[in-house]
This record gives C-alpha cells, structure tokens and sequence, in this order.
C-alpha cells in the first residue's frame, strides 16, 4: 500500500505529456480538486469561527473564560458556568463508561467465542448509530423521573455526607446528563478497545499462562497494559464525542448557567447553549460571544482528538513493529 | 496470594466483564423496548401523511417532518457524496505524499468537530447573508458531516482492491482513468454504497446543525429557499414541549427514526457487507 502512490508518481510524471490526452490528466486534476474542497471546507470553518467571534473577543479578551456573567440584555457574556458544565457532565460521563466499556471490550476480545462476540459488537455498533436525539428523547421521559424519584433519593441517604451529592433531587442535572453520555460513548470505548486488544499477539497471553497466570492475571497483567496505549486512545476518542454532544445533554441537564459542587442539580454546556440560545440571538454582540463558546467547543475537541489520534496511531505502529 | 483466591478474583472479574458487556448490549433493547412501547401505537397512517395539528387538536401527524428530512437527505448526497468520493478516489489512486497527507488529517479533523459547530458553520455560510433559515442550509450542513466518513471509507476500500486486477487491466493497454472508472470503482461498488448509506444513516438523526439552518415548519416547506421540519427536530421540540399529544408524537417519531435508522445499518451491515467479503475471498 505504501508504495502504491510512489510508482503512480513516478509513472504520472513519465507520461505527463500523453495524459492529458487520454483523461488521466483530467481525471487527476478534477479529483484533486474535490480532495482539496475538504481541506478548503474545513479552513473556511476555522476562519469563519474566528472572524465572527471578534467582537466578543475583542470586548472581552480572556475574562470571558473566567467571567460568571451571561446577561444578553446588558451584554455581558462569561463562558465560565458552560465551560464547568461541558467539563463536569464529560467527567462523569468518563467515570462510568471507562470501566464499563474497558470491561465489555475485555470480555468481547478475550472470553466470548468469536461468534458470539462478533454478534455483540454488531450490536454495539447499532447502539453506536442510535441518534442522539432519541438518548435524549429516552433520558427525558425514563432517566429523569427515575432519578428524582429513586437514585438520587437514595444517593443523598447514602453518600449524602459528600458536597456532590447534596441539594433537592430535581431528576435533571449534571449527573443524570453524566448517565446519558456514559451511554453515548460506551460503544466507541468499546469497539475500539475490542479492535486494540484483538491486535494484542498471541504469546502475550501464552507466556504469562505458561507462568501459571489465571485467565484474570494474564488478561489484567500482559493484555491490557500491551494495548494501554490503543486503550487511551479510544478513551480520549470517546471524550472528545462527550464535549461535544448537544442534543441528549441540552434535554437533560438543566439548562441553568451555575456552577455548584453537587450533580444532583441542573447545570449547562457549551453546545447545550449554543442549542437553546443561538437561534434566537438577537445583537451582535450575542450572536458573536455564542460563535466564541462555538470557538472553545472546537479548540477543546481539537486538542483532545488530536492526542487521541496519536496515541493511536503510536500504538498501531508498535504493535506492527513488534510483528515484525 | 494463595490460589483459591486468586482463582475466586478470577472468577469474579471475569464474571464482571461479562456483565459490562451485558449492561452494554441491553441499552440497545432497553432503548427499542422504550421507543416501541410508548410509541407503538402513534405510529399509524396518519402519522405518515398528516401534518401536525395545532395544540389541543388531537390526531395530526408527520408528513413534513418525514419530507422535510428526505430533502434535507437528498442535498446532503449531493454535496457529501461527490467530494467523499472523488477525493477519495484522488487519495487511493492518484495520491503523492503531501496532499493526501493534508487531506487525510483535515478530513479526521472535520469528522471530530461537534456537529454543532458546523450548525453555526452552515449559518454564518449559508443563513446570514440571505436572512432566513433554509432547507438548503439544513442539508449543507448535514453534507459537510458526510464528507469525512465518505472520504476515508472510499479510500480505505478502493486500497483493498488487489494490484492484479489494477495491473491486469493496465496491460490490455487501458488508460489510468479507464482502469479506475472501469475496473477498480465496479470492484469497490459494494463497498462504497455501504460507506454512503451508513453515513446517511448517520447524519440523518443529527439534530444539532439544524437547530438554526432548517430550523423548524408547522407545514408543508415549498421549494428549497424555506425553513422545513425534520424528524429529529420535531423529536426534540416535542420532547421538550409541555404537552401529553406532543409527547406521544415525539415517542412514535422517535421510533420511526431509529427504525429507518436500524433497519439501514442492519440490512447494510448484513447484506451488502456479505457481498464484500464473498467478494474479497
């Protein structure tokens, strides 16, 4: 595969003259172009995010990450409370779908047969393509009246003592949000991590067995960290998808700036504001400091696909080098 | 660490991965379970060629919404399909070094920015300088999230036709361009419709770039230059809304959102990708 393009290259380049009349020439100039459109497409969606988002910039330079305020009458805008929910609802929803998803991925590539666990993986690549609407459509309607009327009861009367679980159980809020995403991602973790622990050699799990290994230790202690890299891959693959989830948070969390220790209460995100609020902007100034939030929630995915990306590929690399 | 306990700590986690990947695989059938219990019975004739009524009227139904979805659909293809597709034909076949390099990593970039953004995206490009929201807004955007998954998947599967057929056809004199248009494209056909499916599949439950492209319609959107409704639109709206008649409806458009949804990924996965492999082997 890798020395596909250089031959072509090569032969292109000796028959540059003729191509043109036998539609090579074309052909590779018109399917150049398209390739390029995504890259134009993609720039034209940094720089309009950029421009548009100058006069917020320009009134209000950094304090607009620290700032509390969002007043659209006087015009005060702060990202801090939508930055805090963004941050808070991925957190929790992390906490639960790592192990979850690093468990499932465990059991589909090292215990069930290969049938069954292909099976499961069709399965969760369907839960996958579920829109994320309907997470919301069913975080609305079943999660919410089944966390203020059981699970966040029984979190206060339990774990009450801690700051995060106080305050009036109002079923909406950062934790049930937290749940949602936890679902959302959980087949990404899941899928890549089962791919990565696949790729994991053979001897690995013989030699540790031949030690006297149980299936848990040789699993825990020789596959996984192997494949750690791969894993925090998929992990952060799975958190940039979190950030940057609209609708089935924007149903379920609250929708109300504030920043407080407890999830039980209702919060806001980022993009759950941008929902709410872009359309019915109205001033420039408003419209320009939701673009900003718009600007953070790309810089934060960015970044955090970028580090994903790399692991990724860092791991991919190894593990063909070893195979070597 | 004697080894009965060792064994009992065996047992026990290998007994909670399995667990994991049950609870994982349930909120599969939970969610259809849901959709299909309190949406089931909405789900009728009317639902498909009604519009909505207004509040308090009882009865009414989809139509535009499921129309409004098809055409948003329909610009999406013709703009996601053409630049996927060709630039991924220039990424297997023509490619150097550098291009496809700049391609490849924008393309993974644009495929992880939150569909969101590219709403605001669609709106400064195609709302702002008309001054009202449209169907073609609503689907440029869609069409940009398509181009991403089009793109690497043409690509990745155009790689995996074998360098005999390639070859075979270049030594019966056939030009560049005629071995790809002729050869390597009918070999990857399969595969590609399934690449492009999926990817309608998926952003066809996108919700968030059409919050301000679309926007919204209680009624029929004539021609392209209107605001329209879509499923998962109307879906949220309704979800959100404070009335019992909206809640049913969001529940059966919910449901016959997934199921469009399902029904493609399954018969995708399950159809044409058998074909692919009978084909590879």
């Amino acid at each position: 595969m890798a020395t596909a393009p250089a031959n072509v290259e090569a032969a292109g380049v000796r028959s540059s003259s003729r191509s043109l009349f036998n539609g090579d020439g074309v052909a590779r100039i018109v399917t150049l172009i398209f390739a390029l459109l995504t890259v134009v497409i993609t720039g034209m969606i940094v720089v309009q995010l950029w421009v548009l988002s100058a006069e917020s910039r320009h009134a209000f330079g950094w304090r607009f990450f620290w700032s509390q305020e969002w007043d659209p009458v006087f015009n005060k805008f702060g990202a801090l409370p939508f930055i805090y929910g963004t941050l808070v609802t991925s957190a929790v929803g992390m906490l639960i779908a790592v192990p979850l998803g690093l468990g499932a991925a465990i059991f589909l590539a090292e215990l069930a047969p290969r049938g069954i666990s292909d099976f499961l993986t069709f399965l969760i690549d369907l839960l996958a393509a579920v829109p994320s609407v309907i997470y919301g459509l069913i975080g609305v309607f079943i999660l919410v009246p089944l966390m203020r009327t059981e699970i966040q009861p029984c979190l206060k009367r339990t774990l009450g003592f801690l700051p995060l679980f106080t305050g009036p159980a109002y079923g909406i809020g950062f934790l049930t949000a937290g749940i949602v995403l936890a679902v959302m991602i959980v087949p990404f973790i899941i899928s890549v991590s089962r791919e990565v622990l696949l790729a994991v050699p053979r001897e690995q799990r013989e030699a540790s067995l031949a030690l006297g290994a149980t299936r848990w230790e040789a699993t825990w202690k020789a596959v996984v960290p192997y494949a750690r890299t791969g894993i925090m891959g998929s992990v952060f693959l799975a958190l940039a998808r979190a950030l940057g989830e609209t609708m089935a948070v924007t149903m379920v969390v609250g929708n109300n700036p504030r920043i407080a220790a407890s999830l039980l209460g209702p919060g806001y995100s980022i993009a759950s504001v941008l929902a709410n609020e872009f359309s019915e902007a109205t001033g420039s100034m408003y419209v320009s400091a939701l673009i900003e939030l718009g600007l953070v929630l790309f810089l934060l995915t960015f970044i955090i696909n970028g580090l994903a990306r790399l692991l990724i590929v860092v791991t991919t690399q190894r593990g063909s080098g070893m195979a070597k | 660490m004697n080894l009965a306990w060792r064994k009992t700590v065996n047992v026990i986690m290998l007994s909670l991965t399995g667990l994991c990947a049950a609870i994982a695989v349930s909120a599969l059938f939970f969610i259809l379970g849901y959709l299909v219990y309190h949406g089931g019975s909405d789900v009728d004739w009317n639902f498909f060629t009604k519009l909505p009524t207004p509040v308090g009227e009882s009865g009414g139904g989809m139509a535009n919404a499921i129309v409004g979805s098809g055409k948003l659909l329909l610009i999406a293809a013709l703009i996601g399909v053409p630049i996927g597709l060709l630039g991924g034909i220039y990424l297997a076949e023509f490619g150097g070094k550098t291009v496809p390099f700049i391609v490849r990593y924008t393309a993974d970039m644009l495929n992880g920015i939150p569909s969101i953004v590219i709403g605001i995206f669609a709106y400064a490009v195609a709302v702002m300088p008309v001054r009202h929201f449209s169907t073609v807004a609503g689907g440029f955007a869609l069409g940009i999230m398509m181009i991403p998954i089009v793109l690497r998947s043409t690509e990745e599967f155009l790689n995996g036709v074998p360098r005999a057929m390639r070859e075979g056809a270049m030594a019966l004199g056939a030009s560049k361009w005629r071995t790809i248009s002729s050869v390597v494209l009918p070999a990857a056909r399969n595969a590609i419709m399934t690449a492009i499916l999926l990817s309608l599949a998926r952003v066809a439950g996108e919700t968030a770039p059409l919050l301000f492209t679309a926007f919204g319609n209680r009624f029929w959107s004539p021609g392209w230059g209107q605001p329209t409704a879509s499923l998962p639109v109307m879906i949220f709206t309704y979800a959100v809304g404070p009335y019992d008649d909206w809640h049913r409806q969001a529940w059966a458009a919910g449901l016959v959102l997934l199921g469009l949804v399902l029904l493609v990924n399954i018969l995708v996965r399950t159809v044409l990708a058998r074909g692919i492999s009978a084909q590879r082997s």
